[in-house]
């Protein structure tokens, strides 16, 4: 988009031109593969671990490997790497929430019976 | 009365009371109430990153369901888990990432202005998309046969007598074993939850492809396509979570 990337260096004190200061970047087809292997890779080495005994680290594993998938995902196939903070903080806010939702919930569950035995 | 006000407004909108004319560059996709296309993209992600929250907490009730019910009836979760086929969730799973990646390249070439490119690219995803599905059907019948579809017909025999059926598990208690119905109303309801959202999905491939055809998406305005990379690629990342929660819970003892 070269036609617009000359916006940019308009000088912008009310900051309308471009509110987020984000630059429109186009992610390429070579780091699309290499995250398509990645995710492959992860989805052998998941598999793999499951058939590992290691007690109550199987899960955790598995989770981890997942988690990472997911981030990766998110970074390059969902571009938030490039995109404004403002993108970066409302999925950083949605999965914080998430997370403190889920533990209330389970803090709730995990207290419920103390006491009563 | 809201009305009044707009009515009663001299005919001067604000933008030209603070904008030159001149400044403004027309491109058809460009919404007047925005100030710039960067703005209105902007504007375009982040309310597509809001709805995909809302899908976060959607899918959110359901993980947390599993989460608590997989402590409570461990042996019965494990058990049935191990009812599920490894090979045809792990082909699954790459079948996905496949139509993800063939979706990434989409949303390039739609950038690039590759028209062609763009057409193919999204008929390859609804292909992927289209063969995911069809393993899950192949994966429920297998269900619907065994009778282990939560519900009136559903069979214990298979937990609490797993030799009779030449099953190489450890017999469950009978109370435990109807728990195991917990486990498969979990994994129907979550994914057919994910195969709904899948199926939605490719409807509105089918869409975006007689569109991209058109050319609406390769001379400048990528929204649609962006904004529809996101849905699908949260698609697959739930499926990334459920393929090890649901089919890889406890592998090791079998072997």
């Amino acid at each position: 988009m070269a036609e617009h990337a000359s916006e940019h260096h308009i000088h912008d004190p009310a900051n309308i031109t471009n509110p987020e200061h984000a630059d429109h970047h186009i992610v390429t087809p070579l780091q699309y593969a290499y995250v398509y292997i990645a995710l492959l890779i992860g989805t052998a080495v998941t598999v793999a671990a499951a058939y590992v005994n290691m007690g109550p680290l199987n899960p955790v594993i598995a989770l981890a490997i997942a988690s990472t998938k997911m981030v990766i995902v998110i970074l390059f196939f969902m571009h938030v790497k490039y995109q404004s903070n403002l993108i970066k903080m409302t999925v950083a806010s949605g999965f914080f929430t998430f997370l403190v939702l889920i533990t209330m919930t389970l803090s709730d569950y995990i207290s419920r019976a103390w006491g009563l035995w | 009365m809201d009305n009044s006000i707009a009515s009663t407004e001299p005919l001067m909108p604000h933008e030209t009371a603070v904008h030159e004319p001149h400044e403004h560059v027309f491109v058809p996709q460009h919404r007047h109430h925005f100030e710039t296309e960067e703005q209105q993209r902007e504007a375009g992600s982040f309310g597509m990153w809001l709805f995909l929250l809302t899908e976060i907490m959607f899918f959110g009730g359901m993980f947390f369901a599993y989460l608590l019910y997989r402590n409570w009836y461990y042996d019965a979760f494990f058990t049935a888990s191990n009812q599920l086929s490894v090979p045809l969730g792990a082909a699954n799973t790459a079948i996905l990432i496949t139509s993800g990646f063939f979706m990434a390249l989409g949303v390039w070439a739609a950038e690039v202005r590759k028209q062609q490119l763009l057409v193919w690219t999204l008929i390859l995803t609804t292909v992927f998309g289209c063969a995911f599905l069809g393993v899950k059907y192949v994966e429920y019948k297998e269900k619907w046969e065994k009778h282990h579809i939560p519900g009136n017909s559903f069979d214990v025999s298979e937990f609490v007598n797993p030799a009779a059926h030449g099953v190489n598990e450890k017999p469950l208690p009978p109370d435990m074993a109807q728990k195991t119905q917990i486990f498969f109303f979990l994994y129907f309801a979550m994914t057919g939850m994910h195969a709904l959202h899948m199926i939605i999905g490719i409807g509105m491939l089918a869409w975006l492809i007689l569109r991209a055809q058109r050319g609406d998406f390769t001379a400048g305005y990528v929204a649609p396509i962006e904004n529809f990379g996101l849905y699908w690629h949260f698609v697959d990342i739930v499926w990334l979570f459920l393929f090890p929660l649901l089919y890889l819970i406890n592998r090791h003892p079998l072997k």
